[in-house]
């Protein structure tokens, strides 16, 4: 009675859809924050990224690059897509809009890189932020301003032997993202007995849960890593249903987060002060537009790791409140 | 994946009433579409219990029912949705609409919670009416009316936070009033005295419970099962199809909004990016517990199956501590094999009759 191809088709039409979904992603749009001009000439700055939306730390990015462009009297054009061959279309797409300057996110080298080195190719200044210090230099890139993953990862594993760990869990809730895997890698180098839990970070109870089960499956652990401020809360919540006596450790900040290291529930954070990132790469195209300068003697200037802890959390709580920290 | 169920070719709708005497009760049994995920729910837990030591604990138990209550509340609206012929992909973004709706009209205004909570509540069921509304009077299918509503709502979350509260995410709601008051109601621990579990395991059982008397006791269960199997026949014998539609997004609007006051409660802030990619989960709940993809047949019960074999597949392989970068493999092959047996059970129920 049934014709047999209709569940056929609509099997058809959800993968379609699935894979629909998983590729596009709303690109954060054009945001102008233009200001007062400052230095008599009208610089318009392209800042790309590869962001998914609604994270609040690359909030903090942006807020940082819109206040530099503010400061110095320039139009910042943001736009971003966490899909490599967008995010490579959207630096094109700067070029072709004739901006000034480009500041942009090396999260996939490969792919981005070649539109960056055109852009240089073309003339027009380009600084990388963020991701890609493994590979920035490749493509002809002058400058650089973001943490270094691996150095970020061999702080906290460090500071986990000292402070007498047995064993680390480190949280990676984007898997096969090349920064998060470098980070993980970076505790393991310095505390071996460090090891990996990939959760689905766009789930928070599923975080929760996943964080929660391997507690109770694995009691030895006596730190956990989280490479995310809201995964940082997961895992607190994760701790107390399992009653496990672990420390929470996280990379990054958010209100809640400073005010869990103020109240001793989180040990410490990593921070790789994003809001200094975007300041930070917007400054120097400035600079290298009005005055030829260029930062870090071809070195990357890092921001972080920088570490936050209950001795120094007492002002960071409320920058991290204002949405700079 | 969904393609095995077509394979059963004639089993009785649903909803058809209790009356059918000759049939004994064993085939009865044999002929609920629950039936396959029920053995295959069992065979992966005996999976689980045997290779993994640390899931034959109570606690274990606990966290793997509330991973599978955070799918099986909204997965039981979409089941019954898809029975009626309909799919909704703005579910998952609808849940974190609901809460960061909840979240900033009472911080913002300096409200008491629940006055957040009821706002959103009317939110999230204007979403699921115009969701409806669309769908029945364009006739545009609900794939394509949803999955803009998927995406307008992801904007909206970004963008209307970011208006509201100056960032991404909202803020703390744990100081306002009423706040510890819907904690207990929507994320709670509840003591059972041999074990301890989330309150929204509770609330699941309960949404199961209703849905399945909805479905399988009452009028508005047979215009379900019609309007999903054949909506002109269903039209022509009187089922009023527009109402019923409408009113079933307005359910899995609901449901969602339910799992929003959980996130929020439980987490004391959101953060407008989550949320995506679940409207999937939901309706594979939903497929691997029997329902059609073409509509008019599933059962409430299996969506429940649905996603305790997905949930315990999660958590049972953390337990099993296998190595974290194979995990979505285990996954794809765990969820495959339990499609596999649930066919197999299906089959071999139609070849008994």
């Amino acid at each position: 009675m049934r014709n047999t191809r209709r569940p056929l088709q609509a099997l058809v039409a959800v993968t379609v859809a699935t894979m629909a979904l998983a590729a596009c992603s709303s690109s954060g749009g054009a945001k102008n924050a233009g200001g007062g001009n400052a230095g008599g000439q009208d610089f318009t700055i392209a800042m790309i990224t590869h962001e998914s939306p609604g994270d609040t730390f690359w909030d903090k990015i942006r807020a940082g690059a819109d206040q530099a462009a503010k400061d110095h009297g320039m139009t910042l054009n943001y736009s971003s897509d966490p899909d490599a061959g967008k995010e490579a279309t959207l630096v094109q797409n700067a070029v072709d809009s004739k901006v000034d300057g480009i500041a942009v996110t090396l999260a996939f080298p490969d792919a981005v890189g070649p539109a960056a080195k055109s852009a240089i190719a073309g003339g027009v200044p380009v600084v990388a932020f963020n991701s890609g210090i493994g590979n920035y230099q490749d493509f002809g890139v002058p400058m650089y301003f973001g943490s270094n993953e691996d150095l970020a990862g061999q702080t906290v594993g460090r500071r986990i032997a000292q402070d007498g760990g047995g064993k680390a869990l480190c949280v990676i809730q984007e898997q096969g993202q090349v920064a998060l895997e470098t980070r993980c890698a970076g505790v393991a180098k310095a505390f071996p007995n460090t090891e990996n839990l990939n959760v689905n970070g766009a789930d928070l109870p599923s975080v929760q849960q996943t964080i929660g089960a391997k507690l109770q499956q694995d009691p030895s652990i006596t730190d956990v890593v989280t490479l995310g401020a809201p995964i940082a809360l997961g895992a607190m919540q994760a701790k107390a249903d399992s009653g496990s006596q672990a420390k929470v450790i996280t990379f990054d900040l958010n209100a809640d987060v400073a005010q869990a290291i103020q109240n001793g529930t989180i040990a410490f954070s990593v921070d790789q002060q994003p809001y200094v990132q975007g300041y930070m790469a917007v400054t120097a195209l400035w600079l290298n537009l009005t005055n030829g300068n260029d930062i870090g003697g071809g070195q990357p200037v890092l921001t972080g790791p920088s570490i936050v802890d209950a001795k120094n959390i007492g002002p960071i709580v409320q920058y991290a409140k204002n949405n700079t920290r | 994946m969904s393609s095995s169920v077509m394979t059963q070719p004639s089993a009785p709708p649903a909803a058809a009433p209790p009356a059918r005497p000759q049939k004994s009760v064993v085939a009865r049994v044999l002929a609920r579409p629950e039936i396959g995920a029920l053995a295959a729910a069992i065979a992966i837990f005996a999976f689980f219990y045997a290779v993994a030591p640390p899931f034959r604990t109570l606690p274990a138990i606990s966290t793997m029912l509330y991973a599978s209550s955070t799918i099986g509340i909204v997965a039981v609206g979409v089941a019954l949705l898809m029975i009626g012929g309909e799919f909704d992909l703005s579910s998952g973004v609808s849940v974190v609409t609901a809460a960061l709706a909840a979240a900033m009209v009472s911080f913002q205004f300096s409200l008491n919670m629940w006055v957040g909570v009821i706002v959103s509540l009317v939110v999230a069921l204007a979403i699921g009416f115009v969701n409806g509304y669309l769908v029945v009077r364009t006739g545009i299918p609900s794939f394509l009316v949803t999955l803009s509503t998927f995406f307008v709502l992801q904007g909206v979350n970004l963008g209307v936070t970011k208006l509201v509260t100056g960032t991404v995410a909202t803020p703390n709601v744990s100081g306002l009033d009423g706040f510890h008051s819907a904690h207990a109601i929507f994320a709670s621990d509840i003591d059972l005295g041999f074990m301890t579990v989330k309150i929204t395991v509770l609330w699941w059982l309960v949404f199961v419970c209703v849905a399945t008397w909805l479905l399988l006791r009452t009028r508005t269960g047979n215009w379900i099962t019609a309007a999903g199997g054949n909506q002109a026949s269903a039209r022509a014998v009187g089922v009023p199809v527009p109402k019923v539609k409408i009113g079933l997004f307005m359910g899995v609007a609901f449901l969602a909004w339910f799992l929003g006051m959980h996130l929020l409660f439980n987490f004391s802030s959101v953060q407008s990016g989550l949320g995506v990619g679940n409207e999937f989960i939901y309706i594979i709940a939903a497929v691997v517990g029997g329902a059609l993809l073409t509509g008019g047949y599933g059962s409430a019960v299996g969506s429940a199956l649905g996603a305790v074999i997905f949930g315990m597949t999660t958590q049972g392989i953390v337990f099993a501590g296998w190595d974290p970068n194979w995990f979505k493999t285990f996954l794809g092959v765990m969820l495959l094999l339990a499609v596999m047996v649930n066919l197999y059970v299906k089959n071999y129920a139609a070849r008994r009759k």
